[in-house]
């Protein structure tokens, strides 16, 4: 069963990439959904890679990213 | 767009923001939000509530701070932020007084205010976000932009030496000063608690990234991942400066480098005690 960890907040995020270049797992991606401001969101496409490190979480500038122990 | 919906399965730390203003306006990859998270995260491992503290900020990127944590918030005239604090904090001492400025606002147009408030020993945090421009009003040259950078005001590179503010902050007399990056968040907010622990006038100077405008006119790319590393070549830890000198020349030392007591601000003239009236 998969569990749901890394949890994305589309209506925050603006895109910048910035999970991207910390997460040692790469389990994020920029995908082409767009939220109301016209940002392209990422999304934690390789999710059951994730090691909950948080790295992401105090690098995100816009609190959109929360790991869920 | 109804807040409730942004609280769901949310960051933890958004209970401290005014969830009706994000999301916030600061550009995408902007290190202003990630001060943000590390004085959220800094407070609340100290037990300390935002909403009991006063949010200073001036005018500039930075300065918006204050406007999206949920606390008492102060935000106007430009760089006189510290000007505000001293009257607060000679009102009420007891309350917690956090200035959050840009370069710009702290050492351009208020850096009389930083000086005198070091000399005093003023009991405030005074966390500087040091984005090498004046961001705001569209990328010019600043008292930090780095020697030789292009920025709109400064087409062929600036000619300008930029301040060290850790330096001047120290030899003016504030009684902790640190300077840190946001590529190391654990590190800014463990200076961020000590700053907010300390009692007296305490300096954190955190190198952040502007990909909008210091990134484009500099180094020529938006993104805010080159400019992170800008940072991080640029700077060096103080304690490895010390072991070899020769790796930090023109290069940012990070690090805590003053952290002492002194009495500090409680109004120019001494009124008597109770009973002590007459007595010289």
């Amino acid at each position: 069963m998969k569990i749901m960890a890394v949890h994305v907040n589309k209506t925050l995020c603006k895109g910048c990439g910035l999970c991207m270049t910390v997460c040692p797992k790469n389990v994020y991606e920029i995908t082409s959904e767009t939220n109301r401001k016209g940002f392209n969101v990422v999304a934690a496409v390789r999710e059951s890679d994730c090691i909950k490190c948080r790295r992401c979480e105090v690098t995100c500038p816009d609190m959109a990213l929360w790991i869920e122990d | 767009m109804s807040a409730p919906e942004l609280h769901v399965g949310g960051n933890p730390l958004l209970k401290y923001m005014r969830q009706e203003k994000l999301p916030h306006f600061f550009c995408p990859g902007c290190g202003c939000g990630q001060v943000i998270t590390a004085f959220l995260k800094a407070a609340e491992s100290l037990n300390l509530d935002p909403g009991t503290m006063v949010g200073i900020g001036g005018v500039g990127c930075t300065a918006r701070i204050p406007v999206y944590i949920d606390m008492d918030c102060l935000h106007g005239v430009h760089g006189r932020t510290l000007a505000w604090a001293t009257g607060i904090k000679l009102h009420k001492p007891d309350t917690k007084v956090v200035v959050f400025a840009g370069d710009g606002d702290a050492l351009s147009i208020g850096g009389n205010h930083f000086i005198h408030a070091a000399r005093r020993n003023l009991d405030v945090t005074f966390i500087v976000v040091n984005n090498f421009n004046f961001a705001m009003t569209g990328g010019q040259v600043a008292p930090m932009t780095p020697d030789g950078s292009v920025t709109m005001t400064t087409p062929y590179g600036s000619s300008e030496p930029p301040f060290d503010m850790c330096a001047l902050a120290a030899t003016a007399g504030a009684t902790y000063v640190a300077r840190t990056l946001t590529s190391n968040p654990a590190q800014m907010t463990s200076f961020l608690k000590n700053a907010l622990d300390h009692k007296g006038f305490s300096v954190v100077e955190i190198l952040s990234q502007c990909p909008t405008h210091f990134g484009r006119y500099a180094l020529g790319t938006g993104s805010p991942k080159a400019l992170v590393d800008w940072i991080k070549e640029r700077s060096i830890p103080a304690a490895a400066a010390e072991k070899k000198p020769e790796e930090a020349v023109g290069k940012y030392l990070l690090g805590e480098f003053v952290n002492i007591e002194r009495p500090v601000f409680r109004g120019s003239t001494v009124y008597p005690a109770a009973g002590e009236e007459g007595k010289k």
